[in-house]
This record gives structure tokens, C-alpha cells and sequence, in this order.
């Protein structure tokens, strides 16, 4: 079992069909087929032992990920937004690596001297030569096909490994194979080195969809190119669909998009001001919310398009709220909630999320398998799961507030906090307090125009959650740091806390 | 006969089918494709399908026996039918989920 195989299927299936579109250029799933076993021929006789991607999605990087697995070793996107020193880390890490890197992101960058480096226009036109292709995938469904560094808001990142039978776990539970149409287009507008930008490429060819890159989102070239395509199908994450809403209410345009039939979106938390006025503004559409980690080779649990329906237009709460919920697992993974020591709770009460199928790698380099002798995985992220087998999420494990023994979820605060008229963005972090251990603490970005004082905000959550709720501090500040995929740097935040007084 | 394994590929040896395993039972199995029995991914073709088993296979579609014990994935199709201990094995008609990517 290795990924090529769902590549070999699709150009023997749909040769001539369109794989991939980046801006005026195309491949055809034939040409993409050639390509990687051309460019895996050069990988595997360079000596190289990954095969690492420095750059912003092209039609280099669906040739890449094949291409790694048909010369037999990991392929390595990396993060090009990240600083210079940390770059310099993951690359000696990886060293000796063919590197696949646009020369703005390496300029400058003291390379290993072991790391051969190649454009992406070079590596593409590698590929496309006559050079002797690879005509079999090495290996065993045990390699490591990809190896993704984690964001890591903590410490040094951690190199994350999936191996071909993890990932085609994934891809033969979820995806049928040339389930496409030959009309359909899937817009991937999340980068390369995201596990959704990886699985984008995996289940778009195993259903042979053409997939259209959008390399630097911004709300209005989304529009544009959804509508210049006719894109049927598009993964965003929860900021990129709040960008769109944001871009449509700023412009007064029209948000018609004719040829659109489903947006899936995960990645974080999706607001659900933001999923209701997508759902209003594009009523004909299907959403499907995807909850995934990296270490499970992406999605575990769906929301469909029926659920969402359901829950948007019902008038009783336990449904509608479903909007909130990550869904429930795919057929070919189990989840379980389980409790500070150990054991399975039962529905309705929030714990730790764990998960366990073929997908689910687990695993680190250097760390190890965090599976436990069952096979579970400890996803890190808490949560519960209804009566009707619905999981909502409630934050990261890490991110929980301990107030004297008391677990307080930031999520349950700032969704309060949202809903004050003078609130535009806000979150909730812990900070050390003397007498409780922690305390809850809140970073609020007020709506332009308004000055909502202290007070005024501890009564608004006083008179709707428990009085232990209460941010015993609140800070001001014109936006909250983000990551790029749209996490809320909350460490920073917690700094802030720590370096000056309570206000 | 031969005790399959999740994840091992095989190929027909009377004409282009290749397959998957996708899951399967502990006994060992005589699984035929066009009447022959499947062999390694290196092995040679001995013949072409017998005329009792050579309706086709396509590719991407799943097929499972009469239990619902074993569950082959199609990779390439070809002429011949695929059979397990002498009964013909049936399409699996997939239950698609929503694209979630």
C-alpha cells in the first residue's frame, strides 16, 4: 500500500483529465504520473534522504509528494512564513535533503552543505524531461510518505510522521475512487505544508478531481477564482470563510458563486456567526465541517451537509446547536472521551478526545508512537459527545484554565465575551493568581468605535455563567495574534499576563 | 490457497486485474481471477480467463464475498471476475461521504 497507488489508478482511469490548475498552467492526471516518476528517478539517485518543499503551493508540489514516495523517502513541506533561525533548524534536520525552494525563501539561509537545492520551476522542468522515470514505488506501506513539522506554540517543532498506510487508511475510508466528475474543481487554498493542503492532493486525485491552487488567499481572489474556474468544491479554513463574509459585507458585492456545491471548512474553530451568514449567503451549497489533527492524516469526524441543514433551521436548541459540533466519526475510526484518570465517560460530560483507526499515526521522530497499547490516541483536545453521538470540542487540553482545582474552558468565556455589542474579537487565557493557582484572564479587541470599560465586561459574563468565569483581568488590544492557519497565538498572550500587573 | 493479508496487492495471471486487499478472514482462500489463481505482483500469466469467470473488473470498485469476510480494492481492471473458493465475488456498492477536503 503507498500513496502512488491512488496517482496509478487516476491516470489509468482518467489520463487526460486536468489534476491540477495553477494560474495558467495545467496537468493532466497522465502528465502528472510522468512527472513524479521522472522527478523520483532524480530524487532517489541524488542521495537524498528527504524530499523537502520550501515554497507556496505550484504544480510543484502535487508532483513533489508522488515523486518522494516513488524514490522512496519522506516528503518534507515546510513552513516558509517561519524566521529565519527556525528555518535553519528543520533544514539541518533534514539534511541530506532535494530541497524544492523559490530562491526568496532560502537567499540569505546558511544551508547544510548536504541539502541539494532547485527551484520549483527547475524541479518542474526536471520532471517534464526525458530522463528515466521510476516505473515502481520502493518500500514497504510502513515508510513514512510524509513528515510534517507541527506550529508547535510550544518548544522546538515536533517532525510528525505518516506513513503510506496511515494516509491511504484515510483516503480509501473517505473518498470514492473517481467519484468526480469531469466538470468538478476543488480549490485548495490552504499551503502546502498544512496536512489538509497534503490530503487535498491525496483525495482529489483518488476521486480524480481537478484541484485549483490559490497559493496566497485573500478573500476577493477566492471570490474571483471561484467564480473564473467554476469551482465546485472548496476546503477553507474558519478565518478564510470570515475573510470571504468580510470581503462581501465591505463591498456590498454580490456573493453569487454559480458553480459552487460544497465548502468544507475545519482547521479550528469555525465562529458560529460565521458558518450562519455562510449558510444565508450561499443557501443552495453543501457544508461539511472536518475535524482532523496532523497526527491523524486529517479528517476523523464530519458534520454533513443533512446535520447542518437540520441544525440551521431548527427552532430547538439541542439541534441547532449542532452547528457547533464537529460531527460525528468516519466509518473507519472510533472516538472515545475519557476522563482525568483513564476511564470512558459517559455521553454528555467533557474530557479528553481520543481516537483510534488505521489512519491515526501518533507518532513523532525522535519521540516515538503516543498510541497506547490499544491503539488510542491522545488527541490533546478536549471535548464531549452528545446523547446522539455528536462531539463538540471544547479547546486544547493545554489551554485549560485550572482554578483551584477547577478545569475553566476558555471557549464557553469567549463565546459569552463575543456576543457583547462592543466586542469585535476576544480570547481567554490563564494567569498565575496566588490564591487559586490560575485565574482566568481576558484579551479583548473592542469593535471600532467602541470602548468597552472592565466592569462593564466582568457583568456580562457574571450574568451568564458561573461567578469562578469572571476575568479577573482584562487587557485591550487593536487584534489578537494569529497564526496563518488562524490559531490564536495564545502563549503570547499569556506573556503579556506574565510580565505585567492584573489590571 | 493462500492467507491474504490487509494491504497486499495481487495480480491476475489471466489477464490485466490487479487487486488489494482491503480486509479478510484468518483461513487461507483460493482467490481466482478469470478461473486462475491470483498471483504475486511479480509473477507470469498462465493463460487467458476461463469463459465462467469473465464478466470484467473495474477499477476502483470494491468486491467482497458472500460473508462479507474479505473486501478486495480493484487497482487496474481487466477481462476476468474475480472468485473466492469458486463463487463469484459481488460489487460493493459504496456509501460515499461528503468531500471533506
Amino acid at each position: 500500500m503507498n500513496i502512488v497507488m491512488a496517482l496509478e489508478m487516476a491516470a489509468e482511469c482518467h489520463p487526460d483529465r486536468i489534476a491540477v490548475t495553477s494560474g495558467t498552467n495545467s496537468l493532466t492526471y497522465g502528465a502528472l504520473l510522468r512527472a513524479a516518476r521522472t522527478a523520483g528517478a532524480q530524487v532517489r539517485d541524488s542521495g537524498c534522504r528527504h524530499l523537502g518543499l520550501l515554497d507556496i503551493n505550484s504544480l510543484a508540489a502535487p508532483v513533489a509528494i508522488f515523486a518522494a514516495a516513488y524514490a522512496g523517502v519522506p516528503y518534507v513541506p515546510m513552513n516558509y512564513r517561519l524566521t529565519r533561525p527556525e528555518l535553519e533548524g528543520l533544514l539541518a534536520r533534514i539534511e541530506p535533503a532535494f530541497l524544492v525552494a523559490a530562491p526568496a525563501y532560502v537567499d540569505g539561509l546558511s544551508m547544510p552543505a548536504g541539502n541539494r537545492v532547485v527551484s520549483g520551476g527547475d524541479f518542474l522542468a526536471l520532471a517534464q524531461s526525458d530522463a528515466p522515470p521510476v516505473t515502481e514505488a520502493p518500500g514497504a506501506p510502513s515508510d513514512v510518505a510524509v513528515q510534517l513539522f507541527t506550529s508547535g506554540t510550544t518548544g522546538a517543532p515536533k517532525a510528525a510522521v505518516l506513513r503510506h498506510e496511515n494516509l491511504m487508511s484515510y483516503i480509501l475510508g473517505t473518498v470514492d475512487f473517481a467519484g468526480a466528475d469531469e466538470a468538478d474543481a476543488a480549490l485548495v487554498a490552504v499551503p502546502p505544508y498544512h496536512i489538509a493542503g497534503i490530503s487535498a492532493v491525496l483525495s482529489s486525485t483518488y476521486a480524480c478531481r481537478r484541484m485549483v491552487q490559490l497559493p496566497n488567499f485573500d478573500g476577493a481572489t477566492w471570490l474571483d477564482l471561484c467564480r473564473k474556474e467554476a469551482v465546485t468544491n472548496a476546503f477553507v479554513v474558519p478565518t478564510m470563510l470570515s475573510r470571504v463574509i468580510e470581503h462581501l459585507d465591505a463591498t456590498g458585492e454580490s456573493g453569487a458563486l454559480p458553480a459552487m456545491q460544497a465548502i468544507a471548512y475545519g482547521g479550528g474553530k469555525m465562529p458560529p456567526q460565521v458558518i450562519e451568514k455562510a449558510m444565508a449567503v450561499w443557501p443552495a451549497v453543501d457544508f461539511t465541517n472536518a475535524y482532523g489533527l496532523t497526527e491523524t492524516s486529517s479528517t476523523i469526524c464530519l458534520l454533513g451537509p443533512d446535520d447542518h441543514h437540520l441544525a440551521f433551521t431548527s427552532n430547538d436548541p439541542e439541534i441547532r446547536r449542532r452547528l457547533h459540533s464537529v460531527g460525528k466519526p468516519i466509518g473507519t475510526v472510533e472516538i472515545a472521551i475519557r476522563g482525568a484518570d483513564g476511564r470512558t465517560l459517559p455521553a454528555g460530560e467533557i474530557g479528553d478526545v481520543y481516537v483510534r483507526g488505521g489512519q491515526v499515526s501518533g507518532e513523532y521522530l525522535g519521540v516515538g508512537s503516543l498510541l497506547d497499547a490499544e491503539g488510542w490516541f491522545p488527541t490533546r483536545d478536549r471535548g464531549c459527545v452528545d446523547a446522539y453521538g455528536f462531539l463538540y470540542l471544547d479547546g486544547r487540553a493545554d489551554d485549560v484554565i485550572v482554578r483551584g482545582g477547577e478545569n475553566i474552558s476558555p471557549g464557553e468565556i469567549e463565546d459569552v465575551l463575543r456576543l457583547h455589542p462592543a466586542v469585535s474579537d476576544v480570547a481567554v487565557v490563564a494567569m498565575a493568581d496566588e490564591q487559586w493557582g490560575e485565574a482566568v484572564a481576558a484579551v479583548v479587541v473592542p469593535r471600532s468605535g467602541a470602548a468597552p470599560d472592565t466592569a462593564e465586561l466582568q457583568d456580562w459574563v457574571r450574568q451568564r455563567l458561573r461567578s469562578s468565569r469572571v476575568p479577573v483581568a482584562i487587557r485591550f488590544r487593536e487584534e489578537l495574534p494569529y497564526n496563518e492557519m488562524g490559531k490564536v497565538l495564545r502563549r503570547m498572550l499569556k506573556d503579556d499576563f506574565r510580565a505585567t500587573e492584573p489590571a | 490457497m493462500k492467507t491474504l493479508k490487509a494491504g497486499t496487492r495481487l495480480k491476475s495471471a489471466a489477464c490485466d486485474t490487479e487487486v488489494m486487499v482491503i480486509r479478510t478472514r484468518p483461513e487461507p482462500v483460493l482467490l481466482c481471477c478469470g478461473g486462475i489463481e491470483m498471483i504475486a505482483m511479480d509473477g507470469q500469466k498462465a493463460g487467458e480467463p476461463d469463459a465462467a469467470f469473465a464478466n470484467g473488473t473495474l477499477v476502483g470498485k470494491r468486491y467482497v464475498d458472500e460473508g462479507d469476510t474479505t473486501e478486495l480494492l480493484c487497482t487496474k481492471g481487466g477481462k476476468g471476475s474475480l472468485a473466492i473458493d469458486g463463487t463469484p465475488l459481488a460489487v460493493k456498492e459504496a456509501k460515499a461521504l461528503p468531500s471533506s477536503d
